[in-house]
């Protein structure tokens, strides 16, 4: 049985100007090939003027059993947001 | 010491999974799932993927003899989005643990199967044109509810396939309303396709509800949205005002408007015939699997040499990185 190319994940920038937001996954033999396969199977509509593919064994991910660890330093100081202060309605331009 | 993690007991993780899928969340694919759930979602999304693949078959067909280089050009992009959804599909199934190999060889040996409307016949160039209108017109019925089923990967993947699955209904109907501005024999040709696709297409919603024993649970876990009769109820009344506009008829007697339902009353497809084709004996079973066989072999020089390509560049740079 022969081995399955390895598995790269595919990012698209949509427009100049937005970041490259993940659209799927495929396989390939190498980088080369990954590019265009990513063209063929996630472009063929003008959805992108920018790819960038990496392989999937190359991602560090967190860890989903370590969510509430992770997250949850953030989770209570909500005094990062703007509307956690009080300021007059009549102020202008905050 | 050391201390090895906890894993929190079975129950924990089943109470996390109801939560999820009773809030109408995602699961993702590190999630703990149930492995009912996970067999259930594999077995699905692969047959999903099948039937893309196959569906390439019936309507590949006519490439070579669509009349304009416009019907051609149009009909071969949407062979491509077939083979597109078909990879979308096979993807989403990979984040659920099996491999792409597994799902291919599952296909060709048969072990899993595709979708049945498949295994019918296009034996006119109207037929292009119905299968666009209303087997990509039930596909799309029974697609947009899953786009928010609860597996994150397989609602992202039918997402995409809503989108171009529009254009593949819209080019079949634009494709039979020309035919039916036509000569007298091309309309005789498209009411002869309608004949022939109207009822397999009532059965890609599959058995009638009391005849389904897996909707409930897949129902339970957020998988399926909608019963097999809803769908098919929905697809009816979507598309009798359709077959108005283009003129044809469709070949039930019993259909009709039901003003106290509010839905259209129609008859039941032959479903004995959706079973003998299920188990093999439709008109083009073997020969769609033989179609498939035959294409995966001859393609296997292809990824044959571009194995052997990316594995000698592999080996230059590794060489180059061990001269420095």
């Amino acid at each position: 049985m022969k081995r399955d190319w390895p598995l790269y994940e595919v990012f698209i920038r949509g427009k100049r100007g937005l970041n490259h937001v993940h659209v799927g996954s495929l396989h390939a033999p190498d980088d080369a090939f990954a590019v265009a396969h990513a063209r063929d199977v996630y472009t063929r509509r003008n959805e992108g003027v920018s790819i960038w593919v990496v392989r999937a064994d190359a991602i560090t991910a967190s860890s989903p059993d370590e969510k509430d660890p992770l997250f949850a330093p953030s989770g209570d100081k909500v005094y990062r947001h703007p509307t956690f202060y009080e300021i007059p309605a009549d102020v202008p331009h905050m | 010491m050391t201390t090895t993690p906890v894993e929190p007991p079975e129950a924990a993780l089943q109470a996390a999974f109801d939560a999820t899928v009773a809030h109408h969340d995602r699961i993702e694919p590190r999630d703990w799932m149930p492995e009912g759930y996970r067999k259930t979602l594999i077995r699905q999304i692969a047959q999903h993927a099948h039937s893309e693949i196959i569906g390439m078959q019936p309507e590949g067909n006519w490439i070579s003899r669509a009349p304009s280089l416009r019907r051609k050009a149009i009909l071969l992009a949407k062979v491509q989005d077939e083979a597109g959804h078909g990879l979308y599909l096979y993807s989403a199934a990979e984040t659920l643990g099996v491999s792409r190999d597994e799902l291919v060889e599952l296909l060709l040996s048969g072990r899993q199967k595709y979708s049945s409307i498949f295994n019918y016949p296009t034996l006119s160039y109207a037929d292009v044109g119905t299968i666009g209108w209303l087997v990509d017109g039930a596909a799309i019925c029974n697609q947009v509810p899953l786009c928010r089923t609860s597996y994150g990967p397989y609602g992202r993947a039918m997402i995409r396939i809503c989108k171009e699955e529009s254009f593949h209904q819209r080019q079949g109907f634009e494709l039979l309303m020309t035919m039916m501005r036509g000569t007298g024999e091309q309309r005789a040709m498209v009411q002869e396709s309608v004949d022939r696709f109207w009822w397999p297409s009532l059965m890609m919603f599959g058995p009638p509800d009391d005849k389904s024993p897996n909707s409930e649970q897949s129902m339970a876990w957020g998988i399926k949205r909608n019963s097999n009769d809803e769908l098919r109820q929905k697809f009816v009344d979507m598309t009798v005002p359709q077959a108005k506009a283009l003129g044809v008829t469709l070949p039930d007697p019993e259909l009709r408007w039901n003003e106290e339902r509010g839905h259209h009353d129609f008859g039941q497809p032959d479903w004995a015939e959706l079973t003998a084709v299920i188990r093999g004996n439709g008109p083009c079973n073997a020969q769609r699997m033989a179609h498939r066989r035959k294409a995966h072999e001859d393609g296997a020089w292809v990824r044959e040499a571009a194995s052997a390509f990316a594995a000698r560049n592999e080996a230059a740079r590794t060489a180059a990185k061990g001269l420095k």
